[in-house]
């Protein structure tokens, strides 16, 4: 069986140093271990961004795509050979601003994927631009008077377009964020998880240090009931979003490829992929 | 008796002129004769003028002809729109209820039949479309039997009444206008045809058919006007072979949706038309770059923008060709007739995998969805090739496997997800062998030679479909997609009158057939690109390729309708 440490390759992450991607990544590294996967089982598929290069950093199967497309890019691989394991991945801009249409759609849509964000609440690799997720007032190059739009809120969005998973971790807690990802992988259907990753270089006010000060675990609110999507979005509402653990599962619904009528059981990369003469006659016939 | 008829049915939208179409068409296509359809639609659903024209002959018909014969009116607007195509020997079968009249310079008669009104009595005013199909078949000398198949088929499950009730439409209808014309019923009775079985269907038909054929079992798509029966066909025959169909959220999933179910190594596919395309360009270039097969159909339509949407025009084909940003190899294939698209379609999925990039099918309106009578495909010509895949026995690497290995003929070995031993990289940024991103000067040289390499392997066999009779031509009639047709019919009237015409449709428009394109041009006075966009792309295309400049000139039509075969001579005559 493997453990996290074939999950690792030889590449070195050119994240700075004390960036919060680097405790996603043995997060990512240490669940797959944990649920039981070999590597070859695994891809990662990742959008554009500092966070982007995660697929790079982990012995697995990697696909870096195009900035904002890591979710279609992974469903359309996950509908190919749903034999495999997929996880995407992105930062925030990624995942909330260019791809937030895929990003609603694969919550709906409920294809069996793992969906990890690495929300910094900035723009890390084009330098320091104002995301979705940055605080009304927020100071970037682009929003030198402050953002005035007010912060996207992905827990509230996932559970209103018909999310089955919703988790939110921090990067420095790496127990808790492999757990949360573990369920994740472990979830039937598309699970969401947003991931509190500093960016040191760029975002001063949302540092490890204010985290820390300003996050709850579900875990620790009396009574909570992550299957209850109302009390769910009530506790997200009241603390604005920052809390951490599994927010909301619904274990009953069923992933999209156990709807999907006629789709085969076994990877499509494993099936016979032509037509017998029979079924060709049969197609000619109907146009007659 | 005629060689063709040519016969047109019009009326607001949605008010079943399409099924009165469909029907005639269809016992007509049984009874052995070749048919060629096209409509002409609003983008709206209700409302708004349409008509479908169908051009029958026992013998090949390749374009829409330029006269009509026989026209079924179902509102004014439908004469007045279409009268001017009437000859002295046509006819207007026009529904009496809207008291129809005729324009004071319309040659042909007018005759007004109870269309809703004999409808209305049998039942219900639905079924004026059945006795229209009767008062044709009185024209045609046809006997109601030949539409009591297409009838019950339609209708069938309605019950035995609603079929006994629309085969008396028919007969009422044959009925009506025998009494008002008499002896000129049966004048417009065709030769016989050779009551041989064929295919009736669209070309998005074709490219649904030959993707199926070809092994897709995956299908991301958007819809969109003329691309979305593409997508409709594949929804109802992917189940049947344990694929599947995703309607995304917009056609920039769908493309790297594609590209993520061809990394997984399923035979997968996307299909729009030109805005879908504008939005797919990045996705393009991500699979040129990271080498993963991807099929695309571009049915185009009036550009630029929403443009006009349900109409004919062939103005992509230079976004086609240098769209997305950077450089990639690509193929695009551009088919002329129903079997060219089922044929180019396999050969587009053997091309993708084979070398491992992004074709695009080229396809125009009234290709994808002009209704064409077609020979059965052959199921023996079906080869399905998936190139250089390596099976999970035959990599056993402990290091990332060399995905992007530089080789000869600069295709690598492709080892699919889940492999044991397979395991590498893939991006859009610049990557060394094992697919790990690398900016060294060296390799990029390498990596983009490597790519590049790949098309010197393609094979494509006939990619100009010549009909070049003459060793040194007055003139050479070039195009590509669907004014086939109507050039051919060209080009036989001017050789007819001793003017030497050579032809020549594109069929592979990019890597441009260069080649066998020059040896045309050099034996020709005058070569004369047919294209319905207002630039002349595919001679722009054409000079950067070869030679010729000076003697190649163009017809261009751009007002949204497709090139008819008189309307084309008399253009070329002047241009020679
Ligand atoms: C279509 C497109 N537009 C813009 C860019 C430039 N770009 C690259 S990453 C990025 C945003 C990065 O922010 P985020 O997604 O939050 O990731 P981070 O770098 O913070 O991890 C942008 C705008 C691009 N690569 N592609
Ligand atoms: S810029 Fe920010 S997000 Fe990017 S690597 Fe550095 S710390 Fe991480």
């Amino acid at each position: 069986m493997a453990t996290f440490k074939d999950f690792r390759n030889d590449v070195k992450p050119n994240w700075c140093p004390g960036c919060g991607d680097f405790s996603v990544q043995a997060a990512i590294q240490r669940a797959a271990a944990n649920v039981g996967y070999e590597p070859n089982e695994l891809a990662v598929v990742s959008g554009i961004g500092c966070s982007g290069r995660i697929s790079g950093y982990i012995n697995s199967y990697g696909f870096h795509g195009i900035h904002g497309r890591a979710l279609p890019i992974a469903q359309g691989l996950k509908m190919a050979n749903r034999d495999l394991k997929v996880i995407a991945s992105g930062g925030d801009g990624d995942g909330f601003a260019i791809g937030m249409g895929h990003t609603i759609h694969a919550i709906r849509r409920n294809i069996d994927i793992t969906y990890v964000v690495m929300d910094n609440q900035i723009y890390g690799l084009t330098k320091g631009q104002t995301s979705p997720r940055s605080a009304a007032g927020f100071v970037t190059k682009s929003t030198p008077g402050g953002a005035i739009e007010p912060s996207l809120k992905p827990l509230e969005v996932a559970l209103t377009a018909g999310a089955t998973f919703v988790a939110q971790g921090f990067s420095t807690e790496i127990k808790e964020l492999t757990a949360l990802i573990e369920a994740g992988l472990n979830h039937k259907g598309f699970s969401f998880i947003n991931v509190f990753s500093p960016c040191v270089t760029y975002n001063k006010v949302n540092t490890y240090d204010w985290f820390k000060e300003n996050l709850t675990k579900v875990a620790d609110i009396e009574g909570y009931d992550s299957s209850n999507r109302e009390q769910a979005m009530q506790a997200v509402m009241q603390s604005e979003g920052l809390l951490t653990g599994i927010i909301y599962q619904d274990t009953e619904t069923t992933s999209y490829q156990e709807k999907v009528s006629g789709y085969s059981e076994i990877p499509l990369t494993d099936i016979d992929i032509s037509l017998t003469e029979e079924q060709f006659d049969k197609l000619t016939k109907e146009f007659m | 008796m005629l060689h063709q008829l040519s016969w047109k049915v019009g009326g607001q939208q949605g008010e079943g002129i399409e099924s009165t179409g469909e029907i005639f068409a269809t016992a007509m296509n049984r009874l052995g004769y070749h048919l060629y359809g096209y409509r002409h639609f609003s983008s709206r659903i209700k409302g708004g003028h349409t008509n479908n024209k169908i051009t029958v002959r026992p013998t090949e018909v390749r374009s829409i002809a330029d006269d009509l014969d026989i026209l079924v009116a179902f509102d004014q607007e439908t004469i007045d729109v279409n009268y001017k195509e009437l000859t002295p020997k046509s006819i207007i079968l026009a529904d009496a209820k809207f008291n129809p009249v005729a324009p004071e310079d319309c040659v042909a008669p007018l005759f007004a039949v109870g269309f809703t009104e004999i409808a209305a009595e049998l039942g219900t005013s639905l079924m004026k479309n059945m006795v229209a199909i009767g008062a044709t078949a009185a024209l045609l000398n046809l006997k109601e039997e030949v539409f009591q198949n297409v009838v019950t088929e339609i209708f069938g499950r309605k019950g035995e009444e609603v079929v006994a009730k629309n085969m008396e439409a028919i007969q009422l209808g044959r009925v009506a206008i025998a009494e008002q014309i008499g002896e000129r019923v049966g004048d417009w009775e065709l030769a016989p045809a050779d009551g041989k079985r064929r295919m009736f269907m669209i070309g998005n038909d074709a490219v649904a058919f030959g993707a199926l054929a070809a092994g897709a079992r995956f299908m991301a798509a958007y819809p969109i006007t003329p691309a979305s029966e593409i997508m409709e066909f594949m929804i109802k025959k992917l189940p049947l072979v344990g694929g599947a169909v995703i309607q995304t959220e917009d056609e920039i999933a769908a493309a790297t949706m594609a590209i993520g179910a061809n990394y997984g190594g399923v035979r997968s596919f996307t299909a729009s038309a030109g805005p879908g395309l504008s939005l797919m360009m990045e996705a393009i270039g991500l699979s040129g770059m990271t080498e993963q097969p991807l099929v695309i159909f571009d049915t185009q339509r009036g550009g630029p923008s929403t443009g006009l949407p349900t109409k004919q025009e062939q103005s992509d084909l230079m976004a086609m060709v240098y769209g997305t940003h950077g450089e990639i190899p690509k193929v695009i294939i551009a088919p002329s007739t129903m079997e060219e698209a089922f044929y180019d379609t396999i050969q587009a999925f053997n091309i993708a995998e084979e070398l491992q990039l992004p074709v695009i099918v080229l396809t125009d309106l009234q290709l994808a969805l002009g209704k064409q009578s077609v020979d059965p495909f052959d199921y023996s010509k079906v080869e399905i090739r998936r190139g250089k895949i390596v099976t999970p026995e035959e990599t056993d690497a402990k290091d990332y496997f060399k995905r992007y290995e530089v080789t000869e003929d600069g295709i690598s070995p492709r080892v699919l997800p889940g492999v044991k031993g397979g395991i590498h990289h893939v991006t859009g940024v610049e990557h060394n062998e094992q697919g790990k991103p690398s900016e060294a000067t060296g390799n990029r040289r390498d990596q983009m030679d490597k790519r590049f390499r790949k098309l010197n392997s393609l094979r494509f066999d006939n990619p100009v479909h010549v009909n070049a009779p003459h060793e040194e031509a007055d003139v050479l009639l070039v195009g590509f997609n669907s004014t086939r047709g109507a050039i051919e019919e060209v080009q036989e009237v001017l050789n007819a009158e001793g003017i030497k015409t050579n032809h020549a449709h594109v069929r592979l428009v990019f890597p441009f057939p260069a080649e066998e394109m020059s040896a045309l041009v050099d034996k020709a006075k005058k070569v004369i690109v047919v294209e319905n966009n207002a630039t002349g792309q595919l001679s722009n295309i054409m000079k950067m390729a070869i030679g010729g400049h000076a003697k190649t000139t163009n017809i261009l039509k751009y007002d949204g309708t497709p090139f008819l075969p008189r309307e084309l001579t008399n253009l070329v005559k002047e241009k020679i």
